[in-house]
């Protein structure tokens, strides 16, 4: 099969089921077909049990597929030679911060993925320290993890991996348990490795904001991609949305709820600003 | 209340004692161990007195802290004590009723107390000055000839350092069940031993059940993160041994040699 370079991640065709506690098959992904281009950063937004967490675990063979492929840079996840290679290169950051992490202090925790490399003990070093820094976590890489604020541990996580040197990172709802300050946190981390370090980010969750500044948006129900777009054509469709049971964000609604008293505002307004200035445009 | 479990011990410093190898710190405290029962008389635990006061001396360990973490252990000296000094065949100092105590039995029962105080001293000095994290690591290195006979050297160290990692946040985690259960009325300290043992009984299914989870999601953490056994890993912090190290276990040797001597003596 033909394989486009510039796609990290590709799925074909995706299918997987659960076996329920009583037995039943429950399907979490259905005919899933999706690439994702190297160096963007994709969001992925659903509600509890819309598949979304099942999607990501095929990303790095956590799964492996029950039907249809995924490949990751290339290689299909379902050979087990390549496992190792495939999580190197695409690092999964997980909701809770305390159940990721080995060690009790910050450094000896971000040094276990290059560990497990083999990585030479200097280049570690090396590779730990610069993690850290572009976490903005250095000054605490002597403590223990435990007294840390769930945002600081979050960045520990994502050091952890971009310690690795990966190409792809994909993270699980890495916010769901942070207070708003925390979610800020790591949320502004990871777009500052995408824009500066080129890394792919493939970020789900279940809160709209977060998925503003991605480059593209895709809703998940049912085990289905149901919208894939730019956030702002996504949101768009407010109606749609409302329907998968997906809120939008304030903006888009205020916009909404104008227009459908008969303004005419562009839908695409997503931030505060841009929402500001276009109601700011039809008043005027 | 959990709170003040102080566990691992540790006591951060940057003294000699700090800055030696984990490996060489576990062999001189085999060493001492071994050392202790060899010991006969006055002079050979006159010996070891004397390095484990220069130990202490030179870790900067305070005395209060050392003699703080004997306090468990009090009946059981106390109990020796007893024991050897009623028991110990001998010339009969003071007699009374059934029970007499002889000079034998006054020697014995102050050397032994003198030895457990001293056991006990030692052993701590080695997890006071030492890192949990340190402590693992030396034990793997040290063990690290067992891996030929097949023994899961790697694993155990491994389990070993994610316990203690895990014992704040299971802490925290029985303090929030507890509070859980008591704003629903559980009771936990009042009542005989048997009815408060009843008590945590709520408290440890919850516990265990979610330690379970935790273990079942860090698993898939770590293999996300390349885990895969100890083959073919390497380690960031190498545990060098370094001229002090060498100079430690050089003592070791003269301290071994003089107690056996004097022990051989009958010293």
């Amino acid at each position: 099969m033909e394989i486009n370079m510039s796609d990290i991640i590709k799925i074909e065709n995706l299918t997987y089921a659960y076996v329920t506690e009583e037995g039943k098959n429950a399907v979490a992904l259905d005919h899933i077909n999706l690439s994702i281009k190297e160096g963007s950063f994709v969001a992925v937004l659903g509600h509890n049990g819309s598949g979304k967490s099942t999607l990501a675990k095929h990303m790095n063979a956590i799964l492996l597929p029950e039907g249809g492929k995924v490949y990751v840079a290339g290689m299909d996840t379902s050979d087990e030679n390549l496992v190792i290679e495939i999580r190197r290169q695409v690092g999964m950051v997980f909701q809770n911060p305390d159940n990721q992490m080995v060690a009790n202090v910050v450094e000896e925790d971000v040094a276990f993925g290059p560990e497990n490399l083999g990585i030479d003990p200097n280049e570690i070093r090396r590779r730990v320290d610069d993690a850290l820094r572009q976490v903005g976590m250095y000054e605490y890489r002597t403590h223990a993890p435990h007294l840390l604020s769930g945002g600081q541990k979050q960045r520990i996580a994502i050091a952890g991996i971009i310690a690795m040197r990966p190409r792809c990172i994909v993270l699980d709802e890495p916010t769901a348990m942070l207070d708003p300050m925390g979610r800020e946190e790591v949320i502004s981390t990871i777009h500052e490795l995408n824009r500066k370090n080129g890394i792919t980010v493939v970020l789900i969750t279940h809160h709209m904001k977060e998925t503003i500044d991605a480059d593209r948006l895709l809703v998940m129900k049912d085990g289905r991609i149901v919208a894939d777009g730019a956030p702002c054509e996504v949101f768009k469709n407010v109606r749609e949305l409302k329907e998968v049971g997906l809120d939008v964000p304030d903006t888009t609604e205020l916009i909404f709820q104008l227009n459908e008293e008969g303004f005419n505002l562009p839908l695409e307004a997503l931030t505060v600003e841009e929402c500001a200035s276009a109601i700011y445009a039809v008043l005027s | 209340m959990l709170k003040d479990i102080t566990l691992g011990q540790y006591f951060p410093g940057d003294t000699f004692i700090h800055r030696l190898d984990p490996r060489t710190k576990l062999i001189m405290s085999l060493e001492y161990i071994v050392l202790l029962f060899v010991a006969r008389d006055y002079f050979s635990y006159g010996l070891l007195f004397a390095y484990l006061v220069l130990i202490i001396a030179v870790s900067k360990v305070r005395l209060k802290i050392i003699l703080n973490g004997m306090k468990p252990i009090l009946i059981l000296v106390v109990l020796t004590a007893l024991l050897n000094l009623f028991y110990t065949p001998g010339n009969t100092v003071v007699s009374f009723w059934v029970l007499r105590i002889t000079d034998a039995g006054i020697k014995n029962a102050f050397l032994m107390v003198i030895r457990i105080m001293m056991l006990i001293a030692g052993t701590f000095l080695l997890t006071y000055t030492t890192s949990p994290i340190d402590l693992t690591d030396g034990l793997e290195k040290l063990l690290n000839p067992l891996k030929k006979f097949k023994a899961p050297v790697h694993e155990l160290s491994m389990m070993m350092s994610i316990a203690l990692r895990f014992i704040p946040t299971l802490i925290e985690e029985t303090d929030k069940i507890m509070s859980a259960q008591k704003a629903r009325g559980a009771d936990f300290e009042t009542g005989s031993i048997i009815q408060r043992a009843k008590a945590l009984l709520p408290l440890l299914v919850p516990l265990f059940v979610s330690a379970f989870r935790r273990a079942d999601e860090l698993a898939v953490a770590m293999e996300s993160r390349c885990y895969h056994g100890g083959q073919g890993r390497t380690k960031m912090k190498q545990l060098i041994l370094r001229p002090q190290d060498y100079l430690t276990l050089a003592l070791g040797v003269l301290l071994a040699a003089g107690t056996v001597m004097l022990a051989v003596l009958g010293l």
